[in-house]
């Protein structure tokens, strides 16, 4: 059943709703990395550093469970945005 | 490849903290990155003194702390490296960072450290509802850069979400810095901060909606811009009173929502995270030298949970201490002396109604400590 606020944005950089992350759950995700891997939530420019404790609230929600148990984003070098550019230079 | 006895990631309070006493401590070659322009973290846009005693710096406004420090630290001869950011750790502590030239380009450089400290703070929570990610909506803090550090307006009239003390601060920073206030909003019974702080905001005739909340951020104004907030007050359970709306025009929405440790390069390392409410979320355990579960890699500040500027320096210190110990610069049984004693400030800075439970959520995350590993 739809709700009220499905349409909300809760990820910005990768355009993910409330209720895409609410049907991710519904798939059987059950933690933010879960949630990651189904709707791109948290993938984008900023990698779920302003997301992520929407996702966590939500899955909190609709699971019935404590922020304890919904897990964190998972990180991968470069943690920040870096140009190809300075990438390619980069001196070992 | 580029070879450093100490690393520190982060040059706010926690880890120029951490750089002055590796230097005063003999360790000789100490490097500082920070990804901003300036060094000093949140305390170079603290313009307002701080609490507490003498010997906590109370009085003092945080500003003038931070940039007291950085003097230290470039007297002592730390090696500062600004716009320029840690962006991944491999193993053997291998770092790599993006180098901020001096053209203004930017430069990838690999280096490896022989001792780490991660003192990278937290950052703002955001709090979402009907409109939220429409421009004028920003963090309290953000806001707070604007006027004190960039000295540039973040609008007009501005509603805060928050009561806590960065909310009730910055809020009249606001007001100070020539900014309509329209009101403040918290969704809790009572004010979240210090009296002495909403005591000036009531002074100055602004209204705080407690037991409210943002229902509605419009965005009718110039570009999209905020144009109205509407609020609507809040049952015990959080849910919204129907037919209790006010609606104000605003162009500014500023979210003084907490903080949560930042803690990306942690997860990077081999580093055991336990979940603290309190501090914010999920946070690296260590043992009373700051050490992590990964040999010779320690953290401070609001990494470890999110408290003040004060105790952040004060980890800052303990981590310092015990990086020129692990280096060979000083000896355990001066590194513990030294220890004691900023231990012992760090108990007083977490006494009183706020300081108690930062206390108890300390105890909590260092008992959870499984060992360094081997």
């Amino acid at each position: 059943m739809a709700r009220i606020d499905d349409e909300m944005l809760v990820c910005r950089c990768e355009e993910v709703t409330v209720g895409e992350i609410r049907e991710a759950i519904a798939q059987g995700a059950f933690d933010v990395v879960g949630v990651k891997r189904r709707t791109r939530a948290g993938m984008g420019l900023c990698q779920g550093k302003t997301c992520e404790k929407m996702v966590q609230q939500i899955l909190c929600q609709e699971l019935g469970v404590g922020p304890d148990q919904v897990g964190s984003t998972s990180v991968r070098p470069p943690v920040r945005p870096v140009s190809y550019g300075a990438l390619a230079e980069g001196v070992f | 490849m580029l070879n450093k006895q100490l690393l520190i990631v982060g040059a706010g309070p926690a880890g120029l903290a951490a750089a002055i006493e590796a230097k005063k401590n003999g360790v000789k070659d100490v490097l500082l990155v920070d990804l901003n322009m300036k060094a000093g973290g949140q305390l170079m846009k603290q313009i307002h003194k701080f609490f507490g005693s003498k010997e906590h710096r109370a009085g003092v406004r945080g500003i003038d702390t931070g940039a007291a420090m950085l003097k230290e630290a470039e007297e002592l001869g730390v090696e500062v490296w600004l716009k320029s950011t840690c962006v991944g750790f491999f193993d053997d502590k291998v770092a790599c960072i993006e180098k901020g030239m001096e053209d203004g380009s930017k430069k990838i450089i690999y280096l490896k450290a022989e001792t780490i400290i991660i003192a990278t703070g937290g950052q703002e929570n955001v709090v979402r509802f009907k409109g939220w990610t429409t421009p004028g909506v920003m963090g309290a803090g953000a806001a707070q850069t604007m006027i004190n550090v960039n000295k540039v307006q973040p609008g007009q009239n501005i509603v805060m979400l928050g009561t806590g003390n960065v909310g009730l601060i910055v809020s009249y920073q606001l007001m100070q810095a020539g900014c309509n206030v329209v009101c403040l909003v918290e969704a809790a019974p009572g004010i979240g901060g210090y009296g002495v702080h909403a005591s000036k905001i009531s002074r100055a005739g602004v209204p705080i909606y407690t037991k409210h909340t943002i229902k509605e951020v419009k965005g009718n104004g110039p570009n999209g811009r905020v144009s109205e907030v509407t609020i609507v007050e809040i049952d015990p359970k959080f849910n919204p009173i129907e037919g209790t709306e006010k609606t104000f025009a605003a162009d500014t929405v500023t979210l003084a929502a907490g903080l949560k440790p930042v803690s990306e390069l942690v997860k990077l390392q081999d580093i055991e995270l336990v979940f603290n409410g309190p501090f914010g979320g999920w946070v690296p355990t260590h043992n009373e030298k700051m050490e992590t579960t990964c040999p010779g890699i320690y953290v401070a500040g609001d990494t470890t949970g999110v408290e003040e500027a004060n105790t952040a320096l004060e980890e800052g210190k303990v981590a310092g201490v015990s990086a020129a110990e692990a280096l060979g610069a000083i000896s355990a049984a001066e590194a513990d002396k030294q220890r004691a004693e900023i231990w012992a400030r760090l108990d007083g800075l977490r006494m009183g109604p706020f300081g108690e439970k930062r206390a108890i959520a300390k105890k909590e995350v260092m008992a959870k400590f499984p060992g360094v590993r081997a």
